[in-house]
């Protein structure tokens, strides 16, 4: 088996007395949607932020084990901004940053150095159309990004972590404030984004992981319980909790 | 007997002071005329005696619960009214006093006039200027350092003993008496200069104006949700790409505001001037340029607070206009400049993006 793109090697994390991840070692393979199901304060979270060290923000929590990507540990990387441009991170919250929907999306490439108007306009517009929120703003791209109703912003969001075409795109509940039909659509996209970049799904939606991964991890309690393709998980898991979790007998 | 049907009423009270809002909420019209039969017979059924039968005739009559709840807010509205007449009172009362009492000396001569003969005569002009210079300077000494300090205390330093004991200092500066500061600037700034001078005496202002600038500061910037720093962060930027593109924009406002604040502050204090710059009076210039710029930085100068102090205290035969007159300047100049202020903040206040 090749190298896989992420691997964590007994990951633990506590914060201050309250332990939330408890020797988690698992292995993303490049470009696959890999879903990470677990019922609430199992851990998914503070899985994502080890992986673009986000976890840096809170000064309570204390990290061993280790995160690699690409086989280089992200604590030894010199350059902590670099890898936030390489790990695109979408959070549950949506969040328009005060500035035009143009610029929010622009803002990252920008701060990376890009100060070409044509190349910032392709950015934008590639973005938004993937987040499918470019019909809604085409128009109107220098509304204020706060003023966009929620599940637009949550979409605008989406458009950012993608303005840096990141090799690892996390999301964490992107669909929350998203309706249905917009929902499906971007998982159409997700399936297109996978051939160039790797996806790690948090969800608190069974049937998003069964539709859309390729593999599936499930936490519970701060630990890993299995994670197998995701066929198997929801099929014949070897763990009982796990099966009936998936049968959404509890959680 | 009588405490009984008192919490029957009570109980009555909850159950009807429900079910008008219950009517409304979409039971249909054949419904809600039966409703207060059903109720009036519940509380017959829990209590024996008690018969509400005002309310059972009429279903919109205010129960006890519901007479209590006005009552008490109706005096809750009359205290708080009242309060808030207490604040604006005495505000009112001053002004209308000073304004009164000076009234025939006020008019733009008496700003633009100099003292005259043994300060008995003439206008403000010098003690005006002496005070523009002072805050001006303290200013241009105190905003920056305060504003940069305030924005790494913010936005930079950690949660640790060091960060704790800086902001445990600023607390601490801010509770100094002035007349403390004054002598500070006695023993650091005078003894520099060799004599009080209007850089001393700006220089004490501006050790004055620092913790209140910083914590003014500090507080602008954290009324920029740490959301959006995170979400800056999550893209890779820098702490200072996300401090200049999104945080100090949207505190620039607060951090003015607080500023201005200051000023109006500093150009009110006597104490930290008394003995580092400011001159009980001092011949300068009537006309041309020089009017304007009446004062070297290492002589001292006169100040409106000062010159208000002199006027009640050591001249001799001054009418009660110029005294009073020295004290509307210096309550309108506050006035001025707050209101500068507060248009500012509603201004931000209207353009705000979240």
């Amino acid at each position: 088996m090749t190298m896989s793109h992420i691997r964590c090697e007994n990951l633990t994390v506590a914060y201050g007395p309250k332990t939330a991840l408890r020797g988690v070692s698992l292995d993303i393979p490049h470009r696959k949607i890999f879903a990470i199901i677990g019922p609430a304060n199992s851990g998914k979270t503070t899985l994502l932020r080890c992986i673009n060290r986000t976890i840096d923000f809170v000064a309570t929590a204390k990290v061993d084990g280790r995160v690699l990507i690409n086989g280089e540990d992200v604590n030894q990387i010199q350059d902590v901004y670099q890898l936030r441009r390489r790990v695109g991170m979408v959070f549950p919250l949506p969040i328009g940053l005060p500035l035009s929907v143009y610029e929010n999306v622009a803002y990252a490439p920008r701060r990376a150095g890009i100060r070409d108007r044509t190349e910032l306009d392709e950015i934008v517009e590639t973005c938004l159309r993937q987040a499918m929120l470019w019909d809604e703003v085409k128009d109107r791209l220098d509304l204020l990004g706060t003023r966009l109703s929620g599940g637009q912003q949550q979409r605008l969001t989406l458009a950012r972590a993608l303005s840096l075409r990141p090799e690892i795109l996390c999301l964490d509940e992107f669909s929350i404030a998203i309706d249905p039909v917009t929902t499906m659509r971007i998982e159409d996209i997700l399936r297109e984004l996978k051939n160039e970049m790797t996806i790690v799904l948090v969800t608190n939606l069974v049937q998003q992981a069964r539709r859309l991964a390729d593999y599936t991890a499930f936490l519970s309690a701060s630990e890993l319980i299995e994670a197998a393709e995701t066929e198997t998980i929801f099929t014949r898991p070897t763990n009982r909790l796990t099966e009936r979790y998936v049968n959404g007998e509890f959680g | 007997m009588n405490a009984v049907s008192d919490r029957a009423n009570k109980q009555a009270g909850l159950l009807l002071g429900q079910r008008p809002a219950a009517a409304f909420a979409g039971q249909s019209e054949s419904h809600s005329p039966a409703s207060p039969a059903t109720a009036g017979e519940r509380v017959s059924d829990d209590a024996g005696e008690a018969k509400s039968t005002a309310a059972v005739e009429n279903p919109f009559s205010p129960s006890p619960l519901e007479r209590r709840k006005n009552r008490r807010e109706r005096i809750a509205q009359w205290l708080l009214g009242y309060s808030a007449f207490m604040l604006v009172a005495p505000v009112l009362a001053i002004l209308t006093y000073l304004v009164i009492k000076a009234w025939p000396v006020l008019g733009i001569s008496f700003l633009l006039e100099n003292p005259q003969k043994f300060m008995t005569a003439g206008g403000v002009w010098a003690p005006l200027v002496g005070t523009f210079f002072l805050v001006a300077i303290s200013l241009l000494l105190a905003a920056p350092i305060g504003i940069l300090g305030g924005v790494y205390l913010n936005e930079y330093a950690g949660n640790n003993w060091a960060t704790r004991a800086v902001a445990l200092g600023v607390t601490n500066l801010a509770g100094v008496p002035s007349i403390v500061h004054g002598l500070f600037g006695v023993a650091a700034f005078v003894a520099l200069t060799g004599r009080p001078s209007v850089l001393a005496a700006s220089c004490t202002l501006a050790v004055m104006s620092l913790p209140v600038i910083i914590t003014s500061t500090r507080e602008a910037l954290s009324s920029v949700p740490m959301a959006f720093r995170e979400a800056c962060w999550n893209m890779g930027a820098t702490r200072w790409q996300t401090i200049r593109t999104i945080v100090l924009p949207n505190s620039v406002g607060g951090i003015l505001t607080g500023v201005i604040f200051e000023v109006t502050r500093a150009a009110g204090e006597t104490a930290p001037i008394l003995y580092t710059g400011a001159l009980l009076f001092k011949r300068v210039p009537d006309h041309g340029w020089q009017s304007f710029f009446p004062y070297s930085l290492n002589d001292g100068c006169m100040a409106l607070s000062m010159h208000l102090y002199t006027l009640a205290t050591q001249v001799v035969g001054v009418s009660d206009q110029i005294q009073y007159g020295a004290a509307v300047v210096l309550i309108g100049l506050t006035l001025a400049v707050n209101s500068v202020s507060i248009g500012l903040r509603m201004y931000l206040r209207s353009r705000k993006k979240w």
